[in-house]
């Protein structure tokens, strides 16, 4: 499984790059193959603001529909258009193509709230 | 495609159909040109090619007078053909829902005469037969709700449900106009009561309880789940799709359930999941009777002149007159043939029978669980009703997932169970035997569930590539949800 050692991660299995003040967001690889084929997902406008632990759209597999959680509080700047027609994009580079949103973050002491990937890890084999 | 459509075996020179000259003039005034057509797209088939076509199509679906069919949750058992015989019969197939009430009388006893039944069942007294699915008997007993607090002026928003609950339980509760909140399970499978009482407030309408629960577990502290329920001023309700457990062992309106809905597909032996059309029931407690959908069925005195005057001098009439009805919630009567069936089935059982289908369908899921449990994880180790849940997390090695072993069975000629739900299982499988299978049907399905265990270590392509005994392979379960396409074009 991978976990880049270089991003950020919640408890609810999304990752977060994060460039200045600026969050880009998507959900582990380690989601997308619990998930398994993503048929759907339901995002949000640009604009919108999104709050930590709340959740911003909704992703459907072909087992489970599942909401979605922001790691961070902020407004969208952008979101993967991609997505609508692709939505495997994000089983097949969930780190990459695969990308959700992109937030501007409101506080960026709030990242030091985030897990990092050795603690993401230990958290994935606790619940296994 | 192996099998070509009907459409693509059209052979012109055949003349099959014969379509009779139209008796409807030609020179309707006033019909757009766009409305007209020279020309039917009916395939011209000769006889047997159709009946030849539609038999080998039946034979590669899968259903329960083909095999086993342990569909967690769903209650896939047989269905007795004379439910079938009985509700061809010209008094009950026949009828238009239009025709004078002095002529449909047989038909309304039989609805009523099966109301009394399920009120029995379910020891509550009074039923509404209209809903015509599960979930259209949850939304309708979530309208109850609203309506039984609208009537005392006690604005509630919030429904509780556990967090094993169907899918169907939020999405009824979104429907109604309430916000779902979850309650979690406790460490054995059941309701956490404490979360229970901490989650009830006013603003409480309901509390939606599937018992047994969709583990398979008895919710039983249901006592004390009730008490707390309507101390907080909410309604109990019932999630009847595991009823086949509880038959003429216990009722809910025993336990406290103010409001529950009947799965008759299921239960009581309807073709059903493709085969049929569902039906929900609704029973409810005396004080949420009047708010039940219309018409409802009343027995009437009749005067001397009227028609269909019945044996015992009574004529059944239907009563719109419900001041506090939450209206109807269906067109008509509900799926009136499906009502037929069930009470074919009970009639046919008998009390003493249909307590013997829950503990044959309690005997033959704990039959599975002692012939598995040493090879399949059961996160919640207890005896269970009328269904088993397993983890596949033994099974994930190698790079397989549960779903590949519920792909493996089918090359054994079974229905995979239900997998992934509940979701508090982590690569469920769902087991539901049902009472009509045979313990060697039994012993073969497990004999098949222990021989994909040893696949997993010994032979894993086995189930990757699985199923290989099937019509068509494994699909590509994405792209049929996204791309569907079932219009067929014809090619000029």
């Amino acid at each position: 499984m991978n976990i880049p050692s270089d991003l950020h991660y919640t408890k609810d299995h999304e990752w977060v790059r994060v460039d200045g003040e600026e969050a880009l967001v998507g959900i582990t690889d380690y989601a997308q193959g619990e998930l398994g084929d993503i048929v759907f997902i339901e995002l949000p406008e640009v604009g919108t603001k999104v709050v930590s632990g709340e959740t911003f759209g909704t992703i459907e597999a072909v087992k489970a529909a599942a909401d979605m959680y922001s790691p961070i509080t902020g407004e969208i700047i952008a979101v993967n258009g991609q997505l609508d027609d692709s939505p495997e994009l994000i089983n097949k580079d969930p780190y990459g193509e695969g990308w959700i949103l992109r937030i501007c973050i409101s506080d960026v002491k709030e990242i030091e709230t985030l897990l990092s990937a050795d603690e993401y890890m230990k958290l994935i084999d606790e619940s296994a | 495609m192996p099998i070509p459509l009907i459409f693509e075996l059209n052979k012109p020179a055949v003349l099959s159909s014969h379509i009779p000259e139209s008796d409807i003039p030609h020179d309707v005034p006033g019909l757009p040109d766009e409305y007209r057509r020279a020309t039917l797209n009916i395939p011209n088939v000769a006889e047997p090619e159709v009946v030849r076509h539609f038999i080998n199509l039946s034979t590669m679906n899968h259903h329960v007078d083909k095999g086993f069919y342990p569909l967690g949750s769903c209650t896939m058992k047989y269905n007795p053909k004379i439910n079938e015989t009985l509700c061809m019969l010209p008094g009950f197939a026949a009828l238009h829902p239009h025709q004078p009430v002095s002529t449909i009388q047989g038909a309304l006893e039989l609805m009523l005469m099966l109301e009394e039944w399920l009120c029995e069942i379910t020891g509550l007294p009074a039923v509404t037969l209209q809903p015509t699915a599960g979930s259209h008997g949850e939304l309708t007993g979530m309208f109850l709700t609203r309506a039984y607090h609208a009537a005392r002026n006690d604005e509630r928003t919030k429904v509780l449900i556990p967090d094993s609950s169907h899918g169907t339980n939020p999405a009824s509760i979104v429907m109604a106009g309430f916000e779902p909140v979850a309650i979690p399970s406790d460490e054995r499978g059941r309701i956490d009561v404490d979360a229970l009482r901490e989650a009830l407030s006013p603003d409480v309408a309901a509390l939606m309880v599937t018992n047994p629960n969709t583990l398979g577990l008895f919710e039983d502290h249901i006592d004390e789940v009730s008490d707390a329920v309507h101390d907080a001023g909410a309604l109990l309700y019932m999630d009847g799709a595991n009823m086949n457990a509880l038959l003429g062992l216990a009722k809910p309106g025993d336990m406290g359930f103010d409001i529950v809905h009947l799965n008759l597909h299921k239960t009581f032996s309807t073709p059903h999941g493709g085969g049929g059309p569902g039906s929900g029931p609704v029973a409810v407690s005396a004080e949420l009777e009047k708010f039940l959908p219309v018409p409802r069925i009343k027995k009437v005195t009749p005067p001397c002149s009227a028609g269909g005057e019945s044996k015992g001098g009574v004529i059944l009439d239907w009563n719109w007159d419900c001041p506090e009805s939450i209206g109807q919630v269906h067109s008509f009567f509900g799926n009136f043939g499906v009502l037929v069936r069930a009470a074919a089935y009970i009639r046919s059982l008998g009390g003493k029978g249909l307590k013997n289908v829950a503990e044959i369908a309690i005997l033959n899921a704990n039959y599975l669980r002692s012939g598995l449990i040493d090879v399949y994880k059961l996160p919640y180790d207890d005896l269970c009703m009328h269904e088993v849940v397993f983890s596949a997390d033994n099974q994930c090695i190698n790079g397989l997932k549960g779903l590949d072993v519920a792909k493996r069975l089918l090359d054994f000629g079974y229905h995979a169970p239900t997998i992934y739900f509940p979701l508090i299982v982590h690569e469920a499988l769902m087991m539901e035997p049902t009472e009509t299978e045979t313990v060697e049907t039994l012993d073969a399905f497990i004999a098949a569930m222990r021989q994909i265990d040893r696949e997993t270590r010994e032979n894993p392509e086995l189930l990757r590539d699985a199923p290989q005994s099937t019509p068509v392979a494994r699909l590509d379960e994405a792209s049929a949800a996204r791309n569907l396409d079932v219009c067929y074009i014809e090619e000029k």
